[in-house]
């Protein structure tokens, strides 16, 4: 598959370090405008990590990390904050994510102070009660507390602020992993109609494969710090390549399969 | 449930009865201590020479009697709770802005910043404090502003490390991240992020500084370095009392309880406060 | 098919008691003058040697349920109705007897291993404190047992791993370890509360495959919780489901998967994440949101929610009803086999 647009974001060879060892090890891959890169691995293997790189929230060894031609690695200070603008980040944990002592509205505009500070008060409310209706809240609830929220609600809270400076790039770091089955779907159809209507790349994160394939162009596979296979998402789910792809496959409680007596099920011994 | 967290504590700390009554007290001494020269026709530097020493009685109001001047000490004591009270306040206030700051830059920088402006702390913390003050009476003469300063130096030393550890226990939370995540620069993030999150905390402990000031004042006023002639504060008062104690127990007295009864409710509104700020957040 | 209201003397079996038996269990909590209903009289019963899986997420009162019938609930629950663990109800129990059933008979596995191991204690002695005080073994039956218990939950390296502290394991080993504690009396039930929740995909199929071999061995009787419909279907014979503190659908496990009668259950069995058939346009998901236990229950409790909902659904709470012998919904509307 040719890539004929600019990428929007390239890294090479990142590696960052935690008490002595790799917990990111040699990770490059691309994203191209408006494509949704999907990004498995389970706990411990350098997935997160690896978001808190690419946004400088941690130290990085070795690598670059060039967005939109700028190595975001290489800049500092105010030219760094600059560029966050198209650059952002949906936590996994909704609640913890928002800051408990603003109220709604001002965690809306605090984006809008800091990427467009000449807008007016008027301006600014109506743009965060458009945001608010496009993540399916309704503008009175600006004046409400994170506190006062269910954990759905506050995760629509926490992408209507990222998508508020209208960045070309989303993180989404497991962002529905903390959310009850039931209301996973919702957000996940918010995002994707998100990226459909604003053309918005996204990073999405999970250990979630089911939520991974719904959402995805492409897919990574991580595993103790590498990528060890990339594929388009129907070809890494119909036919995976890497022994650690198809145990995570394997591994999955599938109800389809717990209709039909089951034989003994696949068992790779992870441990450490 | 209340909409917002300050409304949550308010409501546990109007539950609290130990706090409440504090609350009240306090109420009763600084309204006292302000109305008390409109209630008592006695001026403060009058020495009524025909009743020196007197006990109290009601002739002359002298309701709490006089000193061994024959000044009122009716008027005398609530003229040193005001004195008190006002440095607890100014100095506390002041204290409290500069460990604010201190606190929360050199918790929220870390590295080279925090370790040295910790240092400074440190040094500070382990001059001889009184022995500075005697210093700068010595250099300057006695004046309220050295008073004040060196009231200012003791408070706001506590405040700037209570302040950082609380910043160091907020610096890692996930809404930090958010906000740098965003975009926001150091200075928004300590002021509009910081300070919010840890003033609950912040609140008590300044509410227990306060005693602390007005103690640490009455030692210096006691020791003739704060306070001076013809002016009282409740540190002077005592030091004074304490000498005419067999002769004239109650020149003692007055203060001395009025002193006790304001450092023990700030210290019970103090406990009340962290318990109302102590509950975890709902939701 | 005749729908009869499930009764606990209806639902008696044939043969030997259930080891398990609830009737009409209540929790609540009296906050700020509000009233939060955590459980509403839900009965259900575990026959001997059957593992009862119960699926419901955040509100739906599962945990809290759970914690009541092993008293661990904190002092100011209010709580009504009957668990009788063999016939002895436990509610009420005094300290001492309870004591003695916890942990010997009856014990329980946590979701957050980490939490419920003791952090400055070694393994070794974390599980033969188990036996000593329960059995009163001497402390070194107690070491030779523990190291057995390693060994029959298959952590590897076990004699070694005896002198570790938890915080050396990995998470998966903890909570092999957890098993094991609660295995360590031979009890006749272990009440596992979503104990795969924090692992890893792989290492919670390794769970699963362990809880499998074990009750395959014992014949122990087991009741599993999980918020993931997935989890609970691979172990278990029965499934009963919770909403807003009460049971809306109980049956068995491949009756409920292929021919759910409770709206809700079919909604969270198209949302239960799989891999194979076509990629959807929209992910399922149920609309609106998880019920709120400060709200008062008029009609449903899944009424806002409910595909299905009509006037009577809102006004009319439906009651648990038997249909077809062992399946039980409360609804309205049921969806047809």
């Amino acid at each position: 598959m040719t890539q004929p647009r600019e990428s929007l974001l390239e890294v090479r060879g990142l590696r960052v370090e935690f008490e002595g060892r790799a917990a990111v090890d040699d990770v490059s891959f691309d994203i191209a405008p408006g494509e949704v890169l999907g990004l498995v691995g389970e706990s411990g293997s350098g997935k997160s990590t690896l978001a808190r790189a690419l946004l400088r929230l941690v130290p990085a060894a070795r690598g670059t990390v060039s967005f939109r031609g700028t190595d975001l690695l290489r800049c500092t200070g105010k030219a760094l904050r600059r560029r966050r603008r198209d650059l952002q980040i949906v936590f996994q944990d909704p609640l913890a994510s928002l800051d408990p002592r603003m109220s709604v509205g001002e965690i809306l505009a605090e984006p809008l102070e800091i990427f467009e500070p000449a807008l007016g008060a008027r301006e600014q409310g109506a743009r965060i009660a458009e945001m608010l209706e496009r993540v399916g809240l309704a503008p009175q609830v600006a004046g409400r507390y994170p506190h006062e929220f269910s954990g759905g609600q506050c995760q629509r809270i926490g992408i209507a602020r990222a998508m508020m400076p209208s960045p070309q790039l989303l993180l989404c770091d497991e962002p529905v992993s903390s959310l009850d089955v039931s209301i996973q779907g919702q957000i996940v159809n918010l995002l994707s109609d998100l990226q459909r209507d604003l053309g918005t790349a996204m990073l999405f994160i999970s250990h979630n494969l089911a939520v991974v394939r719904h959402l995805s162009d492409r897919v990574m596979v991580m595993y103790a710090g590498r990528i060890v296979e990339t594929a388009g998402v129907s070809e890494l789910f119909a036919a995976p390549v890497h022994a650690y792809t198809r145990a995570l496959l394997a591994a999955v409680p599938d109800l389809s399969t717990a209709l039909c007596p089951p034989g003994e099920p696949l068992v790779y011994s992870y441990e450490r | 449930m209340s909409a917002t967290l300050w409304g949550g504590a308010a409501a546990r700390l109007r539950a609290n009865s130990a706090a409440r009554a504090a609350i009240w007290v306090l109420a009763i001494l600084v309204t006292l201590a302000l109305a008390a020269p409109a209630l008592n026709p006695n001026s403060v530097e009058t020495l009524d020479w025909s009743r020196v020493a007197y006990a109290p009685g009601w002739s002359h109001a002298h309701w709490f009697g006089t000193d061994r001047l024959g000044r009122d000490l009716f008027v005398r004591t609530f003229e040193g709770a005001r004195t008190s009270m006002a440095v607890g306040l100014v100095a506390g206030a002041v204290s409290l802005s500069l460990g604010l700051g201190f606190g929360a830059v050199a918790g929220y920088l870390g590295g080279r910043t925090d370790y040295l402006m910790m240092r400074i702390i440190e040094i500070l913390s382990g001059l001889p404090l009184v022995f500075f003050v005697i210093f700068l009476t010595v250099i300057i003469g006695r004046n309220s502003y050295v008073l004040y300063a060196s009231v200012v130096a003791v408070g706001w030393l506590t405040m700037a490390r209570i302040v950082r550890g609380q910043t160091l226990s907020i610096r890692r939370r996930e809404f930090i991240e958010a906000a740098v995540a965003g975009g926001a620069s150091p200075v928004r993030i300590i002021w509009k992020h910081v300070v919010p999150n840890v003033l609950g905390p912040v609140a008590v402990y300044a509410t227990l500084m306060v005693p602390q000031i007005i103690l640490f004042e009455s030692f210096l006023s006691f020791l003739g370095l704060g306070t001076q002639e013809p002016h009282a504060s409740l540190g002077t008062l005592i030091a004074e009392g304490a000498g005419e104690m067999e002769a004239a127990p109650w020149i003692l007295l007055a203060p001395g309880i009025f002193l006790a009864l304001l450092l023990v409710s700030l210290n019970v509104l103090g406990d009340g406060l962290r318990d109302a700020f102590d509950v975890r957040e709902p939701g | 098919m005749s729908a009869l209201p499930a009764t606990a003397a209806s639902t008696a079996a044939a043969g030997p008691p259930p080891i398990l038996r609830v009737e009409a269990l209540d929790v609540r909590y009296a906050l700020d003058g509000a009233v939060i209903a955590a459980v509403r009289a839900v009965s259900l019963q575990v026959a001997a040697g059957e593992c009862l899986g119960i699926v419901g997420e955040s509100g739906s009162g599962k945990s809290q349920m759970v914690l009541a019938w092993l008293g661990l609930l904190a002092r100011n629950a209010r709580i009504e109705g009957s668990v009788r663990f063999e016939e002895q109800e436990l509610l009420g129990l005094p300290a001492a007897a309870l004591n003695r059933i916890r942990g010997s008979k009856l014990s329980m596995v946590f979701q957050d291993p980490m939490s419920s191991l003791t952090p400055h204690v070694r393994i070794g002695v974390q599980l033969g404190e188990v036996l000593v005080h329960h059995a009163g073994a001497t402390w070194s039956d107690a070491q030779r047992a523990a190291l057995h218990m390693l060994e029959r939950v298959r952590v590897p390296d076990a004699r070694r791993r005896l002198r570790e502290y938890p915080h050396e394991l990995s998470g998966g080993m903890r909570q092999r370890v957890m098993i094991g504690m609660s295995l360590m009396c031979g009890p006749k039930l272990v009440i596992a509360d979503e104990p795969t929740s924090a692992l890893d995909v792989t290492v919670q199929a390794q769970i699963l495959a362990l809880l499998r071999e074990v009750r395959a061995q014992s014949g122990l009787s087991v009741v599993l919780i999980s918020h993931d419909l997935g989890v609970v279907a691979s172990l278990a014979e029965r499934i009963a489901v919770m909403y807003a503190g009460r049971v809306v659908e109980s049956a068995p496990t491949l009756e409920l998967l292929r021919a759910p009668r409770h709206p809700y259950t079919s909604l969270l069995i198209q949302c239960a994440p799989s891999l194979h058939g076509a990629r959807l346009d929209r992910m399922p998901s149920v609309q609106g949101l998880p019920p709120n236990p400060l709200e008062p229950e008029i009609g449903c409790a899944f009424a806002p929610r409910c595909p299905r909902v009509s006037e009577r659904c809102r006004e009319e709470r439906p009651p648990l009803m038997r249909i077809d012998g062992v399946a039980q919904v409360a609804c309205h509307h049921p969806l047809a086999p």
